[in-house]
């Protein structure tokens, strides 16, 4: 039992592990063709996941709907929902289950009007909350709030016309502000993130870290 | 049409003329007018050609080079023909232009070098044959000659020189990775090995301190955590350090007795956070505390899952929300929205373009490399603090080679220090 639970999963992460780094190296055609078979894996694990994931979410709903939770009725919604998309998708404009999804019809019909406008409406929701986020961070209460103030007030005005009808300077002190000092975070985020990936693919490789197995004690 | 004829014969000996005349000083025709020179000099094809073997490849191709001719033309081209047989027949593969195709604008195959600029390269990579073209057959031998074609029309090579293709077993471009990745590696293993022996100090990551305030606070409210995974799948290394986070915070939510809901955006993500949390219930001696139903995908669809947690959000009302892996525009909408609830947040993530909207609306966020050391930072076993105290040494490291790269190339005392680092 334990080795099923333990020493087979460190094994195989260990293997694949060494495998992955291995083949990056080695532009061999065999090399390349186990890499293209183990991505193959992959896709094929993720295809049986998706029913995973779809009894997931349905029996989530479900049982918001049979316990009446608050907010049961949007559970409702979301299972009623599925069910005329996949009605739709059988169909498939006449196809067929079994033919290639159809460019028309009242699946493509379903997402183009309601799916992708409901996702916008959701993503034009940002603003609302970057001007929220922004008055709360701008508040100059601290040095460094006063800094990024100054510094966020520069990019605005360096980012629409008029503040370049009221100074050259703002748009070239946005353009410096975004090369140099922002670019140098990003850039030192991007190094330290870069070794942290490192660490943490050797910790798991050479089985130190243990965490995805439950707790991590030896 | 007498007149006409003897004005072609002005047209003609006006250049021949003037080109005796240059030539009676001692000048060449060439340094004067290029135009003249095509004329009177018809180019010569390459003799120092060289066939190889394409490098750092998978096999089925074939590179060629020669020496850039600095008296042709800029309107010859050189044209690349192939045969399976030294004999024939051969059919022209690719044309490269008299002033292209050189072998210092690929420095992944020939590296760097002054010389490079003064050489040519073509890869081949397809045979043409009767039927039509086919890719180059690895170990088979294959026979090139390169022609020239002017305005003057074209001169055949008279050089044949031969070359298999095949796969290679390294990329040596990558040799500056490879360097870079196992002198990172043996810092991280050797402090590992240090660490076994004695204690090291590792620098306090307020965020991760912060864990155990939310989920104690949780328990008293009696209410659930819940811990909200980044959009990306399994593949990302910042999903497997959420779940290796999530593994901890479950332990602890276990032990407390606390409501643990976790929000995945892909079943794999789900399925992997369902077997961790499952473990770590059991290793906490609690395995009837565990429920299956509490780990659960939202929607596979970025705004529909922002959705979907925003109204776990407002109507559950969970303790404490724990956002950690790679976050895209929805980033501050799960935020936002949580930072409305009054429930502690801790975020982390190596997105660097949402760590604005985390730090602004989040009670701490882990910055880039903290989410990869914050399951090592929670278990405080030695070996696993050890890796940290690695990854600062590299970057320590890498802080040097930036100082003294930056003073280097910006003096021009070692401009060659930056081919040391050119991706491949």
């Amino acid at each position: 039992m334990i080795f099923l639970s333990r020493t087979l999963p460190l094994v195989v992460a260990f293997a694949f592990g060494m495998l992955g780094v291995v083949i990056y190296y080695i532009p061999h055609g065999n090399a390349q063709s186990l890499e293209r078979e183990m991505a193959l894996w992959v896709r094929i694990v993720f295809a049986f996941s998706y029913l995973l994931g779809l009894y997931s979410l349905l029996n989530l709903h479900w049982q918001r709907i049979r316990q009446r939770v608050a907010g049961w009725a949007y559970s409702l919604i979301a299972i009623l929902s599925f069910a005329v998309m996949m009605v739709f998708v059988v169909y498939n404009d006449g196809l067929g289950p079994f033919a290639a999804q159809a460019e028309a019809g009242g699946y493509k019909w379903l997402f183009d009007n309601i799916h992708v406008p409901c996702a916008s409406t959701m993503f034009s929701i940002l603003a609302f909350f970057i001007a929220s986020a922004a008055y709360r961070t701008f508040r100059a209460r601290t040095p460094e709030a006063a800094l990024l103030l100054i510094a966020a007030v520069i990019v605005m005005l360096g980012r629409v016309p008029i503040g370049r009808e009221l100074a050259d300077f703002f748009p070239l002190a946005t353009d410096w502000l975004l090369n140099v000092p922002n670019l140098a975070a990003k850039r030192g985020i991007l190094l330290g993130v870069s070794l942290g990936a490192i660490a943490t693919s050797l910790r798991i490789i050479f089985g130190i870290e243990r965490s995805y197995l439950g707790g991590g004690a030896e | 049409m007498r007149a006409k004829n003897w004005l072609s014969a002005l047209v003609l000996a006006w250049p021949l003329a003037s080109a005796a005349e240059n030539a009676e000083q001692g000048i060449d025709p060439l340094l004067i007018d290029p135009g003249i020179g095509t004329l009177l000099a018809q180019p010569e094809p390459p003799i120092e050609v060289q066939a190889f073997d394409t490098p750092n490849d998978d096999g089925g191709s074939i590179t060629l080079t020669w020496p850039r001719d600095p008296q042709i033309s800029e309107n010859a081209l050189y044209q690349i023909a192939v045969a399976d047989s030294p004999k024939g027949p051969f059919r022209v593969v690719a044309e490269v232009a008299a002033t292209g195709n050189l072998m210092s604008e690929a420095p992944a195959l020939f590296g760097h070098g002054a010389d490079l600029k003064n050489h040519h390269y073509v890869n081949v990579e397809e045979f043409a044959r009767a039927g039509g073209k086919t890719p180059l057959e690895d170990g088979k031998t294959y026979y090139f000659h390169i022609d020239v074609r002017s305005a003057g029309g074209a001169i055949r090579g008279k050089v044949i020189v031969n070359a298999e293709s095949r796969g290679n077993f390294f990329n040596n471009s990558k040799v500056n990775n490879l360097v870079l990745c196992l002198v990172f590696s043996g810092l991280i293993m050797g402090y590992i090995g240090i660490a076994r022996r004695r204690e090291l100090k590792i620098r306090r990551i307020a965020g991760l301190e912060a864990l155990d305030e939310a989920l104690g606070r949780a328990t008293e409210m009696g209410k659930p955590v819940l811990f909200i995974h980044g959009l990306r799948g399994m593949d990302a290394i910042s999903t497997i350090a959420a779940v290796n986070i999530l593994g901890r915070v479950a332990r602890r939510t276990a032990e407390y007795d606390t409501a643990l809901r976790v929000v995945a955006p892909d079943p794999v993500v789900m399925s992997v956070s369902q077997e961790t949390v499952k473990a770590s219930y059991v290793e906490a001696g609690r395995p009837d505390a565990f429920n299956p139903d509490h780990v659960f995908v939202a929607s596979t669809e970025q705004f529909s899952y922002a959705a979907a947690v925003e109204g776990i959000m407002v109507r559950d009302r969970p303790a404490a929300h724990i956002m950690m892996g790679y976050f895209y525009a929805e980033s501050l909408l799960l935020a936002e929205t949580g930072a409305t609830t009054g429930a502690i947040q801790i975020a982390g993530t190596d997105a660097f373009t949402q760590l604005p909207f985390f730090i602004t609306t989040c009670d701490y966020t882990l910055l880039g490399e903290e989410l990869y050391a914050a399951s090592a930072y929670l278990s405080g076993e030695p070996r696993m603090l050890g890796s940290l105290k690695g990854q600062d040494a590299g970057k320590a490291i890498l802080l040097a080679i930036l100082v003294l790269g930056s003073l280097l190339v910006t003096s021009e005392w070692w401009p060659q220090l930056t081919h040391l680092f050119t991706p491949a």
